[in-house]
């Protein structure tokens, strides 16, 4: 046995402090770059000598035949160098992302104000932008009838894929025997990601047929797959690279590879590098959103309230093709549920496509659509039965024996129940629901309202493949570390977290770890960063891949610490024997020197980690299976402040518990829940879209006239806490995915108002309420439940 | 006349000199596309985003103080910052030697995606720089109020604002502001701006900006096709989103008599009889424009704050919000409410004018070619005045109205003398409800009145259908603002302001305490 005095001497017994790396607070990996404005998006890359700056022209109406293009025009202006069109690309014209009925650049058709039909190349922005806007004048089309609202294109059958349909037990049957029905309907309006980064690529021509593009993307994989296609090349001539998004939402999810697509075209044909870097107005014009829902139900229940049969239409506005709204109506009708037991269901999803613009991906992706019907639908049968609203919620919650959801997934570690009890303690719920209600009695103009809506949120892709991550992590003979993943940085914190993962893997402080540019050429075939399972994913690669490199290098820790392999531990910078009670427990070696040590012994100091979620089927023609590998939930209570002589409102409080497992990173987490609650509020209260009635331009195109909230409109009184309950998956670190499902939250804004709007009609009305509950959708109501009174 | 020179003004702690840039380049594209500062981002072009969010310094009247003022980069023209100073971010601390509001919002979690961060960093700098000089710390409120102008689609702001708390719990650390007061002295012995370089067009385009009055009014009357840019909030969206070319352009910014706002007081037979006016010159910014006002009817701080943004209300001022003649601008509705007369000028002569004569139809005026608006005068109420102003948007801060009132009444022994209700949103122009005003007119102050009120104003106003409202929320929110006046205002029981609206609930209750 060694004795101490033979330890080589980076050998030392001190005893490491631990540092946990997870489950801490660790401020964002580029916090101090974006406060000090050296954060590099892409735009800020140096641009390459010879830089050309593309702008787009889009089409002046919503349909119609494209006749012909002036191309003399536009190419005798100012700056232009080239002029490209749907004829230029030599490959496939399509950047859809499922269904190929996406076109970069129009071909014959145009399909609605704000289609790209040109691109303009030119010496620099300005020029390109000013020739781009001559789209009035050069485009020359025959107009064609547009359908502009989703109402009407279901009435006339016109969809981007075929109606779903999810059906469970003998709804129409349970419908006819229920003791209460009630039918309605009901729409909510889409909304704009507004990432505060526009969509932006820039592409580098190399060597050998190749192009490099640096691009604002949440799915680099999926933007080399398109630029491939459209150039009609292989994937392995093109490389996507990404170091951080200024804010994604979903919006650079699909619809980053337009842009993609005709910068890496322009670069190519050129040999030169170009950047396309499209204005706000321009952005809002030609890429989608959210989509907006119409809504048709009946429901049946008892005179408790509880749900004893539903059928549901849920009409999406997809736009003009088809984009990512299949799966976004697969999830809404996977969250029509909510946290609730509907015995006897059937639900309709109808894809109607518009000539607007192709809705897509965006923070919830049909969850929220879906869920907030049926918070709609039981608020109605509350005012119907002069219930608390929170009642009947809480009488229709998933339970043992009734955890079956209408897709066939077991609803396991059902948490609803008692997050929303703790909630209701915290918040104070009933006692404030009686002051309410004396405020409200002796206040002639202002009403307060409130409400409690919980959330219960599946976790992973709805398609079983896309499940699935991978991660490269390197150890350098000095002891730093660099870490690569197929997960994209849009502020989530992400990297952050992956990192944290890595340096707890690795025993080593989290400055030793370093995150890099998302890259194909690193990591292949990956996902998009989306569903919220980013750091679920990319986690568990980044995991697996360090701690195969940790598994290598234990035999030779065990060797220098003379100690059995079993008792070697990684923590705080230092490799330790952590055996009890033997002569050489305490020892350690510095992780620095043990990687020195492994380098000279040829030991393999990088690895690649893969990760497939375990245990998901789904059968997409049924609609049935387990799509999710565990469920997210939360609830919260707020309260409003309504006027009701102009139908303005203010969220006076609002009370959160969310449960996101045991967290990874709490601070980040709690960042996550409460920007996604006031991202969720806007969509509910003051962001709405308006596209003119007649001629289909989107008129709300920039923040001038489309209102995300300010500062000032936060909950006044904001208290946000996470429900501490390890995740029963084994998920990373038993923590659970947090980017989407809090944006369900402020249902309970928009309820709270609808609260506050029934204390101005008789008892039991069920105020109107449209959403986004603007100023006017507010008054609307109050008048009308007003009117109820007068009669 | 002059000869042309370069654009100089102080950046990175020297002065530039600019030549040859076409003169809308705006602020934005000079940092991120000439001066290699990437640190500013562009989010929206137009001045509603705040990621370009820049310091602008000014030496005060005296020559001696530095003012700060955090504006918009994006629809600030370059010409328009000669003679002045630029900070930005790069001129806080770098990354690895963070100041204490880049450490706050560190600390606090305050950044997520990071692309609104410098914007906000900046904010809260003229933020940190005013409070520390006035040895005070801004509430919750206050922050807020100042940050309406950034937007961060990310944070939900929570730790934004607790990081504006925050930052001032660190040592002091300001910017250093010697080194640009002395560039700024420097800059005072340039000749008044001429600046020429070829258009984004390519056709020669110059830029005058005259320090006096006389010089103004005497380039003004010999170039009546030019273009006035004052703060350039509205004209830097012609240049950014229209592509517009502005031809010759001549700056208000500098004309010192422009800038001044005056006050007159005319002492009557007591002390109630006692009338203030004021004299707000056109290139006063908003800003300041709406603090006098506002310290002359207290009512008033409401549109005041909910003005446009911080940054907007600094760089615009209130003679370009008049002379633009926006249908829906908010300044007019309180001028005209308080019966403000308009200062024109051509040349020598001078006329004045009721504002609410100014306006002539849907963008027009009654400015005639070669002619400017020197200066707003704004009497205070007389005695007996009751007076309120309320805005509706969808949103609270800095949105354009669907609707703006400001409506105005003088009682005496309880029976309306003189009404004037003006509304923004309603009509082509800002107007007031004259059979509105006349039915109140001559009778007691009651419920009936004010129902008759708002009965008349579907006679005198027949508002459109747009993107922020219909005409019938119009109408009806326009009749429920009157009763809302009336509630507040009333001889019985009037109801307190926080009892009527939302705005005044939660806001002025937060900044009181």
């Amino acid at each position: 046995m060694n004795k101490p005095s033979e330890l080589p001497p980076e050998l030392t017994t001190a005893i490491p402090t631990p540092q946990p790396q997870v489950g801490i607070s660790r401020v964002h990996e580029a916090a101090h770059l974006h406060v000090s404005g050296e954060a590099i998006y892409t735009d800020d890359i140096p641009e390459a000598h010879g830089t050309l700056h593309a702008a787009l022209g889009l089409s002046p109406i919503a349909h119609g035949t494209l006749v012909s293009i002036d191309l003399d025009l536009l190419r005798r202006q100012p700056g232009v160098v080239a002029v490209l069109t749907a004829a230029d690309i030599p490959g496939e014209n399509n950047c859809g992302p499922l269904l190929h009925d996406d076109p970069i650049l129009a071909d014959g058709e145009l399909r609605y104000v704000g289609q790209p039909v040109y691109a303009i190349i030119a010496t620099d922005r300005e020029l390109a932008r000013r020739a781009a806007a001559l789209a009035r004048q050069a485009i020359v089309s025959t107009p064609l009838p547009a359908v502009l609202t989703a109402r009407d294109a279901h009435a006339i059958g016109q969809y981007v894929v075929p109606p779903m349909h999810l059906t469970r037990g003998e709804p129409q049957a349970a419908l006819a025997a229920a003791p209460h029905r009630l039918d309605g309907e009901w729409a909510v309006g889409g909304q704009e990601q507004f990432y505060l980064e526009g969509q932006i690529s820039v592409a580098l021509p190399q060597e050998n047929q190749a192009v490099l593009v640096h691009c604002s993307t949440q799915h680099p994989s999926e933007m080399q797959q398109l630029v491939s296609h459209a150039m009609g090349w292989a994937s392995h001539q093109v490389t996507v690279q990404c170091r951080r998004m200024g804010g994604g939402f979903g919006g650079k999810e699909s619809q980053s590879a337009l842009f993609a697509c005709v910068a890496a075209l322009a670069a190519t044909r050129l040999r030169r590098p170009v950047k396309l870097r499209v204005d706000r107005d321009d952005d809002f014009l030609i890429t989608g959103r959210r989509h907006g829902f119409d809504y048709r139900w009946s429901v049946g229940f008892d005179d408790d309230g509880r749900i004893l049969a539903a059928d549901i239409d849920l009409i999406s506005n997809c736009g003009h093709s088809a984009d990512l709204s299949a799966p976004v109506m697969t999830r809404a009708l996977c969250h029509f549920d909510n946290a609730y037991w509907l015995p006897h269901v059937s639900m309709h999803g109808y894809c109607a496509r518009t000539n607007t613009q192709s809705n897509t991906a965006f923070r919830g992706f049909g969850g929220p659509q879906g869920a907030l019907a049926i918070e709609l639908i039981l608020d109605g049968i509350a005012r119907r039965l002069g219930l608390d609203p929170l009642t009947v919620r809480q009488r229709n919650f998933y339970r043992d024996g009734q955890d079956i959801t209408p897709y066939g997934q077991q609803v396991e570690d059902n948490q609803i129940g008692r997050l929303t009890d703790q909630l209701v303690r915290t918040s104070d719920y009933h006692a404030r629901r009686a002051e309410i209600a004396a405020f409200n009695a002796a206040s002639p103009v202002l009403k307060r309202g409130l409400a409690l809506t919980p959330v219960k949120f599946g976790i992973s892709f709805n398609v079983v493949h896309l499940n699935q991550a991978g991660a490269l992590v390197h150890v350098y003979t000095d002891g730093s570390v660099l870490v690569n993943h197929g997960g994209t940085e849009m502020g989530q914190g992400l990297n952050t977290k992956v990192a944290q993962v890595v340096a707890h893997e690795l025993g080593v402080p989290a400055a030793m770890v370093r995150a890099t540019a998302t890259d194909t050429s690193k990591v292949a075939n990956t996902s998009a960063t989306a569903a919220s399972t980013g750091s679920d994913l990319n986690g568990k690669a980044a995991q697996d891949a360090a701690r195969k490199i940790r598994q290598r290098l234990t035999p030779l820790a065990a060797r220098l610490l003379d100690c059995a392999q079993d008792d070697v531990v990684f923590e705080g910078g230092e490799v330790r024997d952590a055996g009890a009670g033997t002569g050489t427990a305490g020892r350690t070696i510095g992780f620095k020197a043990l990687v020195a040590q492994a380098y000279l012994a040829r030991i393999q100091l990088w690895s690649d980690g893969f990760y497939a979620t375990p245990g998901l089927h789904w059968d997409r023609a049924k609609l049935q299976g387990k799509p999710f590998f565990y469920f997210a939930y939360g609830a919260s209570v707020a309260e409003v402040l309504v006027d009701t002589l102009t139908g303005e409102s203010r969220v006076l409080r609002a009370d959160v518990l969310h449960d996101v497992g045991q967290s990874l990173n709490p601070a980040l987490d709690i960042g996550q829940v409460e920007g996604a609650f006031v991202q969720g509020q806007g969509w509910m209260t003051s962001e709405e879209l308006v596209w003119h009635p007649q001629s289909g331009l989107l008129m709300t195109h920039a923040p001038s006239t489309y209102k995300i909230p300010t500062a000032n409109d936060m909950p006044r009184d904001f208290r946000v806490a996470l429900y501490d309950a390890p995740n029963r998956a084994d998920s990373i670190h038993r923590s659970k995915a947090v980017g989407e499902p809090p944006l369900l939250l402020p249902f309970s804004v928009l309820l709270a108002i609808k609260d506050a709007v029934a204390a101005c009609g008789p008892s039991r009305c069920d105020p109107p309420l449209r959403a986004p509950a603007t100023p006017e959708a507010v008054l609307d109501a109050v008048e009308a439940v007003q009117a109820t009174r007068a009669t | 006349m002059s000869s042309p020179r370069p654009l100089r003004f102080v950046h990175q702690g020297r002065v530039q000199s600019v030549t040859g840039l076409p003169p809308t380049t705006t602020v934005l594209q000079y940092l991120r596309e000439h001066a290699r500062c990437a640190g500013t981002k562009e989010g929206c072009a137009e001045g509603d985003c705040g990621a370009c969010t820049v310091l602008v310094g000014e030496l005060d009247a005296d020559g001696d103080a530095l003012a700060l003022r955090n504006v918009n980069a994006c629809i600030q023209l370059l010409p328009m910052l000669d003679g002045k100073a630029l900070l930005t971010v790069e001129d806080l601390g770098d990354s690895t030697d963070l100041n204490p509001v880049q450490q706050a919002l560190v600390d606090c979690h305050g950044s997520q995606c990071g692309f609104c961060t410098p914007g906000f960093a900046m904010t809260m700098q003229a933020i940190y720089e005013r409070h520390q000089a006035d040895g005070t710390r801004p509430t919750r409120q206050d922050l807020a109020d100042d940050l309406a102008g950034n937007l961060c689609r990310c944070t939900g702001y929570r730790p934004i604002l607790d990081a504006g708390e925050r930052m001032f719990d660190a040592p002091i650390r300001l910017l250093d502001r010697g080194p640009i007061v002395d560039a700024l002295r420097e800059l005072q012995h340039d000749a008044p701006l001429h600046y020429e370089a070829p258009s984004r067009a390519g056709t020669p385009q110059r830029v005058f900006a005259p320090r006096s009055l006389d010089d103004f009014a005497a380039l003004r009357e010999a170039m009546p096709q030019a273009r006035v840019v004052a703060g350039a909030t509205d004209v830097g969206l012609w240049v950014n989103k229209q592509q517009r070319e502005l031809g010759d352009v001549i700056l208000t910014g500098r004309v010192e008599e422009l800038r001044r706002i005056d006050t007159t007081t005319v002492t009557g037979s007591d002390r109630a009889s006692e009338r203030v006016t004021l004299r707000i010159g056109a290139a006063v910014p908003l800003e300041e424009a709406w603090a006098a006002l506002t310290a002359h009817v207290p009512a008033l701080r409401e549109l005041w704050l909910r003005f446009a943004s911080p940054p907007v209300r600094h760089a615009g001022t209130l003679g370009g919000n008049i002379a633009n003649g926006s249908p829906i601008g908010d300044g007019p509705p309180a001028l005209i409410a308080l019966g403000a007369r308009i200062v024109l000028r051509r040349g020598a002569t001078q006329r004045t004018l009721p504002l609410e004569d100014f306006y002539l139809d849907y963008m027009k005026n009654a400015l005639q070619p070669g002619e400017f608006v020197e200066a707003l005068e704004v009497p205070s109420p007389p005695p007996g005045t009751r007076l309120r102003g309320y805005k509706i948007a969808k949103r609270y801060d800095s949105d354009i109205s669907a609707v703006c009132a400001v409506l105005s009444l003088r009682l005496e022994d309880g029976v309306v003398r003189d009404a004037r209700f003006a509304f923004g949103g309603m009509a082509a122009i800002v107007k007031r409800a004259a059979k509105a005003e006349s039915a109140v007119t001559g009778r007691a102050w009651d419920e009936a009145a004010q129902a008759a009120a708002a009965r008349a104003l579907d006679e005198d106003f027949r508002p459109l259908t747009d993107l922020r409202a219909s005409a019938g929320y119009r109408q009806r929110v326009a009749a429920n603002l009157v009763r809302r006046f009336w509630l507040e205002t009333r001889a019985n029981a009037p109801i307190a302001a926080e009892a009527g609206s939302v705005w005044q609930a939660v806001n002025l209750r937060r900044s009181v305490a």
